[in-house]
């Protein structure tokens, strides 16, 4: 792969500069004062109707490293990788239910995060700023995952060096800078039609010539058995509430990242986002496709020297030189989107939730544009010396601790929408607790994200971030009870404003 | 009708209940297709809720 391939270079660059052209461009996009006010900058003028809001969200859901690391999971331990598909499909219920009524609560106040609904309900400062902070740091490695992504297709093409992604990042950063969330919601139309294009030749033509989808999932099922069967295209028992808690523990922390929440937030109507559910699962579908190219990846006999490399090597080996240029540009723009939305949404929480609370209350919106523009950048380049200077092992690690900590502001986020029972202070003790217990545990188990229970002899094994959910809202209903008991008034911190 | 939103969380976290080669499908395992099927189902049930449902009066 040292060699340039220079046709799918080619095709790659035309893409890249199409959508840099359109990420500039995007400022006068359904035109409204970027700079003169948040809603503008971070939000897009909170307008996106239906389809914009579908290729958005679609667009920074499904990111470019979940069509390198899905395929590369399903590659390397078979059915067990699998499990991003219910994950993917019961969200949606969950969005249905909760998201028209956080998107009413933000839209009557005027809220852009998280941390602001959670302070309107709570009244407390403490509860906000660990809200902000959980979605930041979960945010980071997020970024920088995106970047691991692009890093995997430009070396694929025989790019060396770190040059290239820098040069990416920074083209993304200064149009992000310039024309906020409406540069990646234009930019998602091209890379979600790219990546539908590129998954749908894959889905029919690869199969074509590997001998139809019966002989790819058996070659699949010879590769697991030569490796010794610890793992294959169906479950093992000890596997199915590890593969039903990922899913479900996923689903629920999905949205609660400030990327997916700034989507529901940009929406112009509750009902936009009920319509959105029934319509994202389409690119579940895309997703479940994506999967089986790790099996592909047996069925053609590549070899790798990292799964990550499955999905790269799969095009170059059966796809001309022009196609292969095109998938990878379709997953280079596809880090662009959701790397975006994910610097757009971690930089409205501190301009909202830490500049303003804490350093200038008094701040015009403006001004809190120029700081949420600021931020991005400094989000950015943290996520890129992130990549050129730590070990790429630690930002999936921190990825994966990322996903149990978004998932411990769960009950701070949600269950205020519904009841005005639990206290501020019983809140911040059972994040504490998810947090503490999940890090601990994940750690101790060499970052895995499961924990094993041993119960009357059976030992159950299960996604870390699901227990400490469970051990968050169990603490924090004990701590709201014995609150209630000592202050029944409390003082203020559950008064509604 | 909220309760058809249980439906998927019931027929895709319960894993016993579909993790089998056969019936295959198109060459695909049952495991397979038949977590691909819960995606239109899912969305033709969170439809039906939507339907039903009384639309906001204060919205657009």
């Amino acid at each position: 792969m040292a060699e340039i391939d220079w046709v799918a270079l080619s095709i790659f660059v035309f893409f890249f500069a199409l959508v840099t052209v359109m990420g500039f461009f995007a400022a006068r996009w359904k035109a409204g004062p970027v700079n003169e006010h948040l809603d503008e900058w971070g939000l897009g003028g909170r307008q996106f109707g239906t389809w914009i809001t579908w290729f958005l969200i679609g667009g920074d859901f499904y990111t470019a490293y979940t069509v390198i690391a899905v395929p590369a999971l399903v590659y390397a331990v078979g059915a067990y990788g699998f499990f991003a598909l219910p994950y993917t499909i019961i969200v949606y219920p969950f969005v249905f239910a909760i998201m028209p009524i956080l998107w009413k609560v933000a839209h009557k106040n005027g809220y852009v995060t998280a941390a602001d609904v959670v302070h309107g309900t709570y009244h407390s400062r403490g509860l906000e700023l660990v809200v902000a902070l959980t979605g930041i740091v979960a945010t980071m490695p997020y970024i920088a995952l995106q970047l691991i992504g692009m890093g995997v297709v430009i070396k694929a093409m025989g790019l060396s060096g770190e040059w290239p992604i820098i040069a990416a990042f920074i083209i993304l950063a200064l149009y992000t800078y310039s024309s906020g969330l409406r540069a990646p919601a234009l930019i998602a139309f091209v890379k979600d039609i790219m990546i539908y294009i590129v998954v749908l030749a894959a889905v029919v033509i690869v199969p074509y010539k590997l001998g139809g989808y019966g002989a790819i999932f058996s070659a699949a099922n010879d590769a697991f058995t030569a490796k010794g069967g610890a793992t294959g295209i169906l479950l093992k028992p000890s596997q199915y509430l590890a593969y039903a808690t990922l899913a479900l523990g996923s689903a629920f922390a999905a949205f609660m990242y400030p990327h997916t929440l700034t989507g529901v937030f940009a929406s112009k109507s509750a009902d936009t986002i009920r319509k959105n559910a029934i319509l994202l699962p389409a690119y579940t579908l895309l997703l479940g496709l994506i999967a089986l190219l790790g099996y592909m990846g047996h069925a053609a006999k590549l070899k790798l020297s990292s799964p990550n490399e499955v999905v790269p090597t799969l095009f170059q080996t059966l796809f001309p030189s022009w196609f292969a240029g095109f998938a990878f540009a379709a997953i280079a723009i596809g880090a662009l989107v959701p790397a975006a939305v994910m610097s757009i949404g971690a930089a409205n929480l501190f301009t909202r939730n830490v500049w303003k609370s804490y350093i200038n209350p008094d701040i015009t919106h403006a001004g809190e544009a120029s700081v949420a523009k600021i931020t991005s950048l400094v989000v950015k380049v943290g996520a890129l010396a992130f990549i050129l200077f730590l070990p790429v092992q630690f930002a999936l690690d921190l990825q994966l601790l990322g996903g149990l900590w978004i998932l411990q502001t769960f009950p701070a986020l949600v269950f205020g929408l519904f009841t005005r029972w639990f206290r501020a202070e019983g809140l911040l003790l059972g994040w504490a607790a998810g947090i503490g217990w999940g890090s601990w545990t994940a750690w101790s188990n060499g970052m895995k994200p499961l924990a094993s229970l041993t119960l009357g002899g059976d030992t159950y094994t299960f996604f870390v971030g699901l227990g400490a959910l469970i051990l968050n809202i169990v603490v924090a209903a004990v701590a709201t009870a014995l609150l209630r008991m000592v202050l029944p008034e409390g003082k203020g911190a559950t008064a509604r404003s | 009708m909220w309760a058809l939103l249980l439906i998927p969380f019931i027929g895709l976290l319960w894993v016993p209940f579909y993790n089998f080669a056969e019936p295959s499908l198109f060459g695909f395992p049952f495991f397979y297709w038949y977590q691909f099927a819960w995606v239109p189902i899912t969305s033709l049930l969170i439809w039906l809720v939507y339907r039903s449902r009384t639309p906001d009066e204060t919205e657009e």
